[in-house]
């Protein structure tokens, strides 16, 4: 019986249901959620990262993959307890739990652990008759009983099947078992033939392709129903570390194994050529060696690898070489490389050749952004490079602008008009430049209004330039409630345009709970760039009433679920949390008051001194390229991008130095201050006199004003309220500063950073000239800065102007982790998420009329690249974050700050219980 | 001994309506829910319906007779919180077996007797498998996605015990239904499967889905094409859905079912959409209508009522189905 003839298809599901039928081609299998396979997902397992676990299977999802791997087999993880977690949370995702789960283990009761945790069809990956008919009998039953298909392997009690004729032997056998006697259905099996190296040297593998390919035959036409699948990857094992053969030989594997019936398998797409591309002579060297064609073909390709190795990094030749392409080939290559340097030149021609200069927008340049936004889309390109390739076709259409102008007809055809605006009273916009970058490279018409939008201005304007859909922006918390307010406007205005939401602060809880009811429209939470595309497109698709209702209804459902959450957690009054706080034993804690009592500022500060102070991986992060510096360098899968990526902003850094374009500014005061009333720090304000001073002058002559001018303020804390389990504290900052009953001077500083003074200008020259690259580059460095000033100036006053610590000695890594005595938290983060304290610091300090950082109706920094918080010297001090707090604190609060409760819940709402 | 499978290729079989919405009308105080045998017991039980078979048998025995009489070919037996994991909240984990086994037997004798009154019409009983009041694949707290308030051996267990006292009360069918979350009814069918081994039997299975709402996907977030799949590894009598919607909402998805499974088709909606007081006010005449879109379209072999219908429901539907084939089950290979 041929396959054809089978009418029963291997049929899985997840949320949604995947039929394997003969026209389904080709199912691909994501493979990088295994921990044998990717030494990334490997690492967050092991770290218990799990969230950050997640995206690795969401890219895999969005790239593409139709069935989920998941493996945990490693000696040092609990594989049982690690996969029932990674399993259950991908159950609370719904567009990572839409495609089926493939449980794939060693270990039975991984295997077992993993069946009882999906709801829908999932594949079992794997078993085999190694031990024995009984053991294999008893596992088939279970499997069909948990409702799920099975890989068998190619494997018996006597070994692994490494020829033809055992391949058919052990699969015959292993179906009529299956089929026979544990009635299981055929088309429920999928048989692993062994995919084994090739060109090993060894002539008892050379036949090793050519055996899979006829043995995967002989199953799909002896043994109805059933499938063939196969880990690609194995094949070109013997060629590690040579990349070009490697992708060259799963490309050809592949296509000759679909032929001959495979039809799902794992292939790590990245590490694939398109056979059509596979240059013709390596084709043949490699086919020669799969088919096994001639006696010398291992050592013909292997002579011939040794040439193509490493042909990417001779770059210089390569250089010369894709000039000699032919026109559209070239220019496509200059979008995807991002090298904008011939692209004048080569548009040049493009228009010469053209009856229209739009024409060449519409033509070879569309066709090279196709190019590119598919590469990002299957996640081979990433995100830095795509902004390198976004200012490549920037410049090209500003060289064609004057004469497009000239003819005045024709105008470039968008995919849709995007709007996209950070909100009233936040400056942070990098994300905001990154996603309007990347959706401008897919063709979409980018109206940006740039940084502190009020929202009659994002209405008029969405009104007026007929915009498609509306994209917010914002980092700090009051910027949610904006958000609120412009989804309320869009309402009121009767818009009916998609709202997409972003930024650090957002969270899909938030979308679902505060903004969506307002606005009877489409309202999604984006938390990546590269998921702006797929969700934009599927948004402006002609039929899209499903996609919206689609989303509409997740987010209710959502918002219900979170609604109803919540009851769960306990909380104690703020008089039982006071009753719980963090003790520390007053007699006998170390107090040392500060060398320098007083405000000291730093004007025109040498800022290359903080270089060795930047902490890198946020960098990386902004970038939307995860993992830790310096290892992400020498990353799997982003390292080159990484290394690329880190060698321009080291570029650029220079250029900062060297040219004096960034001017770093601070301002701090450390004070004598006692807690009062539990929750608050009286500070007493002894001199606001500030004096210019440079690092390495005396300030001794501060403590002999000191006594002017007392005056004194107060810093509200807030304590944590959620109930915690026996011994545990329930903390507020005022824990770490000595109560005024102890009878003890305790003391506090607080300050602020800025490294932002030039970006603005530097950036707007670089936007001038097309270049988001470098003006998303410059903002990101400013950023990074900034921090590292906050983490330099923190050591100095340690061991310098307070003192407390000073024989201190650490390393950059050791200061990113944070290991010294005392804190200094920031308004706005988890230890403290009231920004209003930032009001008191700047009025404590002058900050602005001083060093000229100003805070915006939200209480946002400008320029965006400063840092402002306390210190806090105490050895018990630490970072905590304060969780959810009830009514009784937030009324309590409104009091101590003078404010109603309605502006107190304004500024505290995301850490209100029940509040998203 | 009549065989439901027969009658199945004959006709299209009538399932009963709503248990809760008769039992309300006794208007049932806390002493009628203890009766003399649980007078001093510490829990509230005023609400614990299942218990009713133990302490209001006869009331139970008299619904079962109503829907009967009413025309319907299968009842089903008042035990759909009939497990230790629904049980808990009335602290009633230990009289799971007995309460199963008497409601089984209750149905049973009533069904008996309206079997040999008119043999040409056999009636059936079908054991009542509820959801029970946890989900397998949903976490109850959203700040931890990857907890659950239950897991699947918990969930085999659980029905392992149900199952087993059903079937020794005699019913003819096992009915897993109203599944919002489809591990669920999977770890259900694998209790069931596990009893058919282990006592050598063999018993028809009937699976009902619960499409929640018009984004036509179950609780837990499966399409009817997903769900269908996910619990087709088990030879069903038939596959079906109940409650949520009323039997006008419910059609585009039966369709759908229909036109992918081998296996016989169920339905038992609700009495229409609940109104701004939760009560459920389609008349039978207006269900009759809906129903008989259904029959005009060959999409169901067993069709009956879930929540807020009564005997004058089930009585419309029997009345309009003799006029109507039976769905044809398509062979697939």
């Amino acid at each position: 019986m041929l396959e054809s003839d089978c009418k029963k298809y291997l049929t899985l599901s997840g949320l949604e249901p995947l039929v394997v039928t003969p026209e389904s081609n080709f199912i691909n299998v994501g493979e990088r959620t295994n921990v044998t396979g990717s030494r990334k997902f490997l690492r967050l397992i092991k770290e218990e990262k799990y969230y950050e676990a997640l995206e690795v299977a969401r890219d895999q999802v969005e790239g593409g993959a139709q069935i989920l791997d998941v493996n945990m087999d490693e000696g040092m993880l609990d594989g049982v307890q690690a996969m029932t977690t990674f399993l259950n949370l991908i159950a609370s995702e719904p567009d990572i739990a839409r495609i089926p789960i493939m449980i794939d283990s060693s270990k039975w009761e991984i295997i077992e652990a993993g069946l009882q945790i999906v709801q829908g069809k999932s594949i079992v990956n794997s078993i085999s008759l190694k031990e024995g008919e009984e053991e294999f009998k008893r596992q088939a039953k279970l499997i069909r009983r948990y409702g799920a298909a099975v890989i068998v392997m190619a494997f018996d009690e006597k070994g692994q099947a490494d020829n033809y004729e055992r391949r058919i032997e052990i699969c015959k056998r292993s179906y009529d078992i299956l089929v026979n006697q544990v009635n299981f259905p055929p088309q429920d099996i999928i048989f692993d033939p062994n995919i084994f190296p090739v060109a090993t040297g060894m002539d008892e593998h050379r036949r090793n392709a050519l055996d899979f390919f006829e043995a995967t035959k002989w199953i799909r036409e002896n043994l109805p129903c059933a499938n063939v699948s196969g880990g690609v990857s194995n094949v070109s094992f013997s060629f590690r570390g040579n990349n070009v053969v490697r992708e060259a030989m799963h490309s050809s594997f592949l296509y000759h194994a679909i032929k001959n019936g495979m039809n799902l398998g794992i292939v790590n797409p990245t590490m694939l050529e398109v056979y059509d591309e596979i240059d013709k002579d390596l084709l043949e060297h490699v086919e020669d060696v799969l088919f096994d064609r001639r006696d010398d073909a291992t050592e013909r390709l292997l002579d011939f690898a040794e040439s193509v190795k490493g042909q990417k990094k001779t770059q210089e030749s390569e250089t010369q070489e894709w000039r000699n392409d032919a026109l559209q080939e070239r220019i496509t290559h200059a979008l995807v490389k991002g090298i904008d340097t011939y692209i004048i030149e080569d548009v040049e021609e493009a228009r010469s050749l053209s009856e229209k200069p739009i024409e060449v927008i519409e033509g070879p340049l569309m066709i090279g952004m196709n190019v590119v936004g598919d590469l990002f889309g299957s996640g081979k390109m990433f995100l830095p490079q795509v902004v390198k390739s976004a200012r490549v076709m920037k410049k090209a259409v500003a060289y064609l602008q004057p004469f497009i102008e000239a003819e005045k007809d024709g105008k470039q055809e968008y995919a849709g008009k995007i709007l996209m605006a950070t909100v009233k009273g936040d400056v942070h916009d990098i994300g905001k430049n990154i996603v309007s970058v990347v959706l401008g490279c897919n063709n979409y018409e980018i109206v940006d209004l740039g940084v502190m939008v009020p929202p009659e201005k994002i209405i008029e304007t969405a009104k007026r330039e007929n915009v498609d859909i509306i994209g917010l922006s914002g980092l700090i918390t009051p910027s949610l409630d904006e958000m609120v307010f412009v989804s309320k406007a869009m309402e009121k205005e009767k818009l009916n345009i998609p709202l997409i939401i972003g930024g650090a602060t957002t969270s899909r809880a938030h979308s679902a709970v505060k903004i969506a009811p307002h606005y009877s429209h489409t309202v999604v939470h984006i938390n990546d760039a590269s998921r702006a595309v797929t969700v934009v497109g599927d948004l402006l698709q002609e039929d899209n009433t499903i996609y919206k209702n689609q989303i509409r209804e997740e987010y209710e459902a959502f918002r219900e679920q979170f609604l109803k959450r919540g009851k769960k957690k306990e909380y104690l009054t703020i008089q039982e949390a006071r009753k719980n706080k963090f003790q520390i034993d007053w007699k006998t804690s170390e107090i040392i008051a500060p060398k320098d009592l007083g405000i000291q500022v730093i004007e025109d500060f040498d800022i290359t001194k903080l270089e060795a102070y930047i902490d890198w991986s946020p960098f990386f992060r902004s970038w939307d390229l995860h993992g830790r510096y310096p290892n992400i360098l020498k990353d799997n899968i982003v390292g080159e991008q990484a290394t690329e990526l880190f060698s321009d902003a080291q570029d650029m850094l220079k250029r900062i130095f060297d040219e004096c374009l960034l001017k770093a500014k601070a301002i701090f005061g450390l004070f004598p201050a006692n807690t009062v009333n539990d929750d608050d720090v009286e500070v007493t304000i002894s001199d606001r006199h500030a004096v210019p001073k440079a690092f390495g002058v005396d300030s001794a002559s501060y403590n002999e004003t000191k006594q002017n001018q007392l005056e004194k303020i107060k810093f509200l804390t807030l304590r944590q309220q959620s109930k915690k389990a026996q011994g545990k504290p329930n903390i507020a900052l005022a824990d770490f500063i000595a109560p005024k009953a102890s009878g003890r001077q305790d003391y506090i500083g607080c300050f602020c950073v800025t490294t932002g003074f030039g970006t603005q200008e530097i950036a707007a020259k670089y936007e001038a000239d097309n270049d988001d690259y470098n003006s998303i580059m410059i903002k990101a460095l400013a950023d990074r800065l900034a921090e590292a000033f906050a983490e330099y100036l923190h050591k100095e006053v340690r061991t310098r102007y307070w003192n407390y610590a000073k024989n201190e000695n650490l390393s950059n890594e050791e200061l990113i982790k944070e290991v010294y005595k005392g804190i200094r938290p920031a308004p706005g983060y988890p230890a403290c998420p009231d920004h209003l304290e930032k009001k008191t610091i700047w009025e404590v300090l002058k900050v602005e009329e001083t060093i000229g950082v100003k805070l915006t109706e939200s209480l946002a920094m400008w320029p965006a690249a400063s840092v402002s918080g306390y210190y806090f010297a105490n050895a018990e001090a630490r970072y905590f974050g304060l969780g959810k707090i009830t009514e009784d604190q937030v009324i309590d609060y409104s009091k101590r700050r003078e404010i109603t409760i309605e502006e107190a819940e304004k500024w505290l709402n995301p850490n209100i219980v029940n509040q998203a | 001994m009549p065989n439901i499978y027969t009658e199945l290729r004959k006709r299209i079989l009538v399932l009963d309506g709503a248990m809760g919405t008769m039992l309300q009308a006794y208007n049932f105080t806390e002493e009628d829910f203890r009766g003399e045998r649980f007078k001093n017991y510490p829990t509230p039980l005023k609400g614990n319906n299942d218990l009713l078979s133990i302490t209001q048998p006869k009331a139970i025995a008299e619904v079962h007779a109503k829907y009967f009489e009413a025309g319907a070919d299968i009842i089903e037996t008042n035990t759909f919180s009939g497990t230790t994991i629904a049980m808990a909240d009335y602290n009633m984990q230990d009289l799971v077996y007995e309460l199963n086994f008497e409601s089984a037997k209750i149905a049973k004798e009533v069904a008996d007797s309206f079997t040999s009154a008119n043999p040409s019409k056999p009636r059936f009983v079908a054991g009542s498998i509820g959801p029970t009041n946890k989900t397998a694949s949903l976490s109850p707290d959203v700040n931890r996605p990857e907890y659950r308030a239950i897991t699947f051996n918990e969930l085999r267990e659980a029905y392992k015990q149900q199952v087993e006292a059903l079937i020794d009360g005699g019913v003819d069918v096992l009915l897993v239904e109203t599944i919002f979350d489809t591990l669920n009814a999977k770890a259900a069918l694998f209790a069931i499967e596990e009893v058919k081994e282990e006592r050598r039997v063999d018993i028809p299975i009937m699976v009902s889905g619960t499409i929640t709402d018009a984004s036509g996907r179950t609780l837990s977030g499966q399409t009817v094409e997903a769900f269908l799949t996910s619990i087709s590894h088990v030879p069903l009598l038939s596959v079906g859905f109940n409650c949520a919607l009323g039997a006008e909402q419910l059609k585009p998805y039966l369709q759908r079912l229909s036109n992918e499974t081998a296996f016989y088709t169920s339905a038992h909606p609700n009495a229409g959409l609940p109104n701004a007081f939760g009560e459920y006010d389609q008349t039978p005449e207006q269900m009759q209508k809906f129903i008989e879109d259904y029959l005009k379209d060959g999409l169901v072999n067993v069709i009956g009522g879930c929540c807020g219908t009564r005997p004058a429901h089930i009585r419309a539907i029997a009345d309009i189905v003799k006029d109507y084939q039976p769905r044809l089950v398509q062979e697939f290979a």
